[in-house]
């Protein structure tokens, strides 16, 4: 722990200190006491908790975040087809969120259901990669983020249907299907879009240039990876990203796009170090629940 | 006085038969596919297990809400709804009756299901034929419909939009 002063105010800050006890100290209710009382931020990295957790939070916070994401095209597409479409994968990825991180919170065992796990957390626990994360962008960057992430999903879900953890393994069979479904209609836009105009050409390059840096965090190992395959849970991420390659390939060339050169991997967001669209994106996905914990409708 | 007649499993399944799938109101949610097994324990009291047909099916809760106050108006105890994620819903478990009735009401029936096989990238699907005129001279509008489990096509012929089950 360390203390420093802000504005008068006696700060504590758990930077080093990743005891996971964010928001801990203090509370409403707690008396008299005076703010410089309080713990005002919560340790910067949370710690890992129990691998198998750790790894259906990164699988469910993917798949929230790029599902909150998608949302935000509602009302918005380009074409009605395309509002309909992006309003849609949002529903099946949420819905995939949500059993995702209701079998979190079982495994965690702490009472926290899915709901708790999506409006309670602040940015430090969440554990979705980073690409998930950025703004939307033009539709070309929705598109292009959307194909890069389906294949990687497709394949993730196609190694986990066989897990030996059979609520993950249910929820992977499940999920494969919508996957697949995905990515056949991502993949025809990235064709769409990079062999159409000079414009959409130009702008879906753009956007996968943006974006490749980002594609790397999905295939790193850590601790995290080899406990949840000691659970039960094993991927092999060095086989899927080589058919991730394949495929990602055989279309970013029908599209006559380029896969840019020496771009440096940015990674982080599976240990809670996120770029600052995150907490933007939180602070309106989870202004009502936080506003009106309990609120039914 | 007159007792209720005793709820069957058989009889459960029949009121079941009866309930409509919010969405697609023709066919109920026993031929969709979705109630996957009915028990009824002595004293009247029910489980059904459900499957949802796709992971974020808004229909889920309405369909629920249905099932019970159906099997209670039926004289069922107690109703409990279970839902199971394993083996995942597919298309092939709506009988050919239901698709003549999805047909009938202008929804083109899903064909096979694709199993196996990693993924068909930008491969030339099968025309649907129409639901209305039947030709085969129809064209995809959308991959996405009104609903999760629906997509948009348009007949070149009869000039007619209309909904396909998604094959699932």
């Amino acid at each position: 722990m360390t203390a420093k002063s802000v504005g008068g105010a006696r700060v504590e800050r758990a930077d080093e200190d990743d005891d996971g006890r964010d928001g801990e100290a203090g509370g409403v209710g707690a008396g008299f006491a005076k703010a410089g009382d309080f713990a005002v931020a919560g340790p910067r990295r949370a710690p890992f908790g129990d691998p198998l957790v750790e790894f259906l939070l990164r699988l469910g916070d993917d798949r929230l975040i790029l599902g909150h994401r998608l949302s935000e095209w509602c009302g918005h597409g380009p074409i009605l087809e395309e509002d309909i479409a992006t309003s849609n994968m949002a529903l099946d990825l949420i819905g995939q969120a949500a059993q995702l991180l209701r079998l979190a919170g079982e495994v965690e065992g702490k009472g926290r259901d899915e709901d708790a796990l999506a409006y309670f957390r602040d940015a430090v626990h969440f554990r979705n990669c980073l690409m998930v994360e950025q703004p939307k962008g033009d539709f070309g960057y929705t598109t292009m983020r959307q194909f890069l992430f389906d294949a990687y999903s497709v394949l993730l879900w196609e190694a986990l249907v066989g897990a030996s953890h059979e609520g993950l393994a249910a929820i992977a069979a499940k999920a494969l299907k919508e996957a697949k479904y995905h990515l056949r209609h991502s993949s025809e836009w990235v064709v769409r879009l990079g062999d159409g105009t000079e414009e959409s050409h130009a702008r879906i390059q753009r956007s996968l240039d943006e974006l490749w840096r980002f594609t790397g965090e999905l295939f790193e190992r850590d601790a995290v990876v080899e406990g949840a395959a000691r659970a039960g849970v094993a991927v092999d991420l060095e086989a899927l990203r080589s058919r991730w390659d394949a495929i990602v390939r055989d279309v970013i060339d029908r599209a006559t796009l380029t896969i840019p050169a020496d771009v440096v991997m940015q990674s982080g967001g599976r240990r809670g170090r996120h770029t600052e669209h995150l907490g933007h994106l939180l602070a309106t996905m989870q202004i009502v629940a936080r506003s009106h914990p309990g609120a039914k409708w | 006085m007159v007792s209720a007649p005793v709820l069957t499993r058989e009889r459960a399944l029949e009121v079941l038969g009866t309930v409509p799938d919010p969405e697609v109101p023709v066919i109920s949610v026993v031929e969709l596919g979705i109630v996957r097994d009915v028990e009824v324990r002595p004293g009247g009291a029910v489980t059904v297990t459900i499957t949802p047909t796709y992971s974020g099916c808004p229909a889920m809760f309405e369909i629920e809400k249905d099932v019970r106050s159906a099997l209670v108006e039926a004289g069922a105890t107690a109703v409990e709804v279970r839902t199971v994620l394993s083996p995942a819903w597919t298309t092939d478990w709506i009988g050919p009756e239901a698709r003549e009735k999805l047909r009938a009401y202008g929804i083109a029936p899903p064909g096979r299901a694709e199993s196996g096989g990693l993924v068909t990238l930008t491969r030339a699907r099968p025309p649907v034929p129409c639901p209305f005129c039947g030709s085969s001279d129809t064209r995809l509008q959308s991959e996405f419909g009104s609903t999760a489990c629906k997509a948009i096509h348009v007949c070149n012929d009869c000039r007619q939009p209309f909904d396909e089950f998604k094959a699932h």
